[in-house]
């Protein structure tokens, strides 16, 4: 198999990741989308290990690593995603403004305050 | 010897720290102040009358054994020519601390209670110790840098003593101008030390004295001392800050603007007299500046109606009669009339001082009629007007007429060794003229003005309503004591051909003085009650104002300087400052600019991230 195939693969994956990333508002999309580029590297990388023919399947032991860092990435991820929903009753990117500079974007509207369900939260986390 | 006179400076200014660090306690241990004689008081006068018993055996010694002595504690070194710490003893430097010595202490016991209610007395009487310690220093000194320094330290007790009364904002505004005026001068003066020593590798007066310069450096050098000594002995053209310098107590008039510290620069000029007489220019500039000085403020204290003011004018035309005396060779002449000048003048200033302090005011219109209520300091102050005028046995006679005579010598006898020792004639025959002239003018002018102050003093009826009584006895009586030397100080002179009066110069003067003294004589006697100097009509404004010369200084010097001083405020303003302010307000208005991206978005960052990353790839690509 020609090496474009996985390349294009992949390029296709990470920009679907890149703009997961930039536009999606929910943040567990967000999350998803940081995922999917990490994996369009991870195929990147098996493809090339191979059509290079690395003895030493550098390219394969890498993934393994971003598997990893991935897996530990996300769940630390939504352990943070958790406790913001807890506080805020949102995980909406937009709303999340508490970093900004002092008078320069208008404050973000304000969500409107849902009774906190419990087992909508555990199923975010889940 | 030389510890004697090095005795003699170092008690007055040990006193002078004394009595403003220990004077209090002194009271305290005395068991409080014994009427005016408090801790600072004694501080200030014991180690005086100290002193003046040492210069009066220096003198003697002196007197009895003529010759120069000297003496060096060490030798500065500084890389060039070394400053010699030492000390110089011959007749001029003896006789000329004596007389510092008798005026200061005379100061001294007048001030006991002339200024016994001041409350910052201690440091009044600590400055003057001071001045004192800095005049004998100047007197004393066998080296240019160290004469310097006690000139300096003059000018810096001038300063704050002009100043005592700083509450009052004209006082503290004619102490900034004595200081600045003189200042002036003394910048020239230190630069023609610096010609003096330079030329003859030594600042040591001995060395300076016995070298011989080149005829362009020693005309260099005098001309900038020139400069320090019209500043200090308030000749013109720096002569404005004296009138002015009146606005502190009348003891201190007396001490240093009658008596001693202008009398400093005439005193340079006589020490350094033999290399003065290297450059006959300058002794003519000399001349010419004595010239206008003595006829000009002569004619300015005809008008003044402020008494201090009408002495401190004719200080300033006295000064320059002295100046007259060098200019025309006749040296020994000149000193003769400071000596005399500081006996006289101090009394003048002195009984003046009693007269304001009876009176309460200054101003002459409100006296008049004090004849009879104040006999000792009517008659004190007599005496020393007559000398002042040069009334026949009064010291001022013989002084004044020696430099007359000498003048007259200049002129007619040129070229002749009249003198002995420092041949006459030197200066342009012009200028001796115009000297000779002058002075005869003067004297009639002195003879006006004198009479003008004295009639309005004491005589016609009391103006006041203070009932008229004689001053403090402490007060009086110093100002008696120094009406003796004003009276017989002139005898002295006879012992000296070169002093003894001469017989057509002394009825010339004789004669000007009488058309002086007569003219403001029948002038009062039309109406007592009137001033007399209203018959001057409307030049009277003219004198009042002394020429005007303080108005053109403001227009020509202040007004320019202050104008440039604003400018430069306004550049340091607009330019510096708002250089600095604007890097400042520039930084954070392109900070500001920034801080619009920090709009707390993630999801914009990461966006901006990406656009950097496709900028950088871009860049690669395109690039490399």
């Amino acid at each position: 198999m020609h090496i474009v195939y996985p390349a294009i693969v992949a390029a296709v994956l990470f920009s679907v990741g890149v703009y997961g990333v930039l536009a999606r508002r929910n943040a567990i999309l967000v999350l998803m989308s940081v995922e999917l580029m990490l994996n369009a590297v991870n195929l990147n990388l098996v493809a090339f290990d191979v059509w290079l023919r690395d003895r030493l399947h550098g390219g394969q032991v890498l993934t393994l690593f971003t598997i990893v860092i991935a897996a530990a990435e996300v769940g630390l991820g939504l352990a943070i995603i958790l406790l913001v929903f807890r506080n805020r009753q949102t995980i909406d990117v937009d709303a999340l403004r508490t970093l900004r500079e002092e008078g320069t974007a208008a404050e973000p509207v304000a969500p409107q305050p849902q009774p906190p369900e419990a087992e909508a939260a555990e199923e975010v986390a889940q | 010897m030389i510890a004697l006179a090095a005795v003699t400076i170092l008690l007055p200014f040990l006193a002078a720290f004394g009595g403003m660090l220990l004077g209090p306690r002194l009271t305290g241990l005395l068991g409080g102040p014994r009427g005016p004689w408090t801790g600072p008081a004694i501080i200030a006068v014991a180690p005086m009358a100290v002193s003046t018993v040492l210069t009066l055996i220096i003198a003697l010694i002196q007197w009895s054994d003529p010759g120069v002595r000297t003496g060096t504690l060490t030798y500065i070194q500084t890389g060039t020519v070394p400053i010699g710490i030492g000390l110089y003893v011959d007749g001029l430097a003896a006789v000329v601390a004596l007389m510092v010595c008798c005026v200061a202490l005379a100061v001294q016991v007048y001030s006991v209670t002339y200024m016994a209610h001041d409350s910052r007395y201690s440091s009044y009487a600590a400055f003057i110790s001071l001045f004192t310690a800095a005049m004998l220093l100047v007197v004393l000194s066998g080296d240019l840098i160290v004469l310097y320094v006690g000139w300096e330290v003059m000018g810096a007790c001038s300063y704050f003593l002009i100043g005592h009364h700083w509450e009052d904002r004209a006082n503290s505004r004619a102490a900034v101008k004595a200081f600045l005026v003189t200042r002036l001068g003394d910048v020239g003066f230190l630069f023609g030390i610096f010609v003096l020593g330079l030329g003859a590798h030594t600042f040591s007066l001995r060395g300076v004295l016995a070298y011989h310069y080149p005829h362009a450096t020693v005309l260099a050098g005098t001309l900038l001392l020139l400069a320090g000594v019209a500043g200090k002995s308030a000749q013109f053209p720096l002569h404005t800050w004296l009138p002015d310098a009146m606005a502190g107590p009348t003891p201190i008039s007396a001490l240093i603007h009658a008596a001693t510290m202008v009398a400093a620069g005439v005193y340079v000029v006589a020490r350094l007299f033999p290399v003065f007489v290297q450059a006959p220019a300058t002794l003519a500039v000399l001349g010419i500046i004595a010239s206008i000085s003595m006829l000009g403020s002569g004619l300015a204290a005809l008008a003044q109606n402020d008494l201090k003011r009408v002495l401190a004018y004719s200080t300033i035309s006295q000064l320059a009669y002295m100046a007259a005396g060098l200019a025309v060779g006749a040296r020994n002449a000149a000193i003769f009339h400071l000596l005399t000048h500081g006996a006289f003048k101090a009394l003048l200033f002195l009984a003046a001082g009693c007269v304001i302090t009876v009176v309460g005011s200054n101003m002459l219109p409100d006296m008049g009629g004090l004849r009879l209520a104040m006999p000792i300091t009517f008659w004190s102050m007599t005496i020393g007007w007559a000398a002042l005028v040069g009334i026949p046995v009064a010291s001022g006679f013989f002084s004044k007429d020696a430099i007359i005579a000498a003048a007259q010598h200049a002129v007619f006898n040129r070229g002749e060794q009249a003198f002995g020792v420092i041949p006459t004639g030197q200066i342009p025959g012009w200028t001796a003229a115009v000297v000779y002239l002058t002075l005869l003018v003067t004297v009639a002018v002195t003879g006006a003005y004198a009479t003008r102050a004295w009639l309005m003093t004491f005589f016609a009826e009391q103006r006041t309503k203070v009932a008229g009584h004689e001053a403090p006895r402490l007060m009086s009586w110093t100002v008696a004591v120094l009406a003796v030397p004003a009276a017989t100080l002139g005898f002295f002179g006879l012992g000296s051909a070169e002093l003894r009066p001469e017989l057509r110069p002394m009825i010339l003067a004789l004669l000007f003085a009488a058309v002086g003294v007569g003219a403001a004589f029948m002038l009062w006697n039309r109406d007592p009650a009137l001033d007399p100097a209203r018959a001057l009509g409307p030049v009277r404004t003219a004198f009042d104002r002394a020429f005007y010369v303080d108005e053109l200084y403001d227009r020509a010097i202040v007004r320019p300087v202050r104008a440039l001083a604003r400018l430069v405020v306004t550049v340091d303003d607009r330019v510096v400052d708002a250089a600095v302010e604007g890097s400042g307000s520039t930084a954070r208005r392109v900070g500001g600019a920034l801080r619009r991206t920090e709009a707390g978005n993630p999801q914009a960052y990461v966006t901006g991230v990406l656009a950097g990353v496709a900028v950088i790839a871009l860049m690669v690509v395109v690039f490399i």
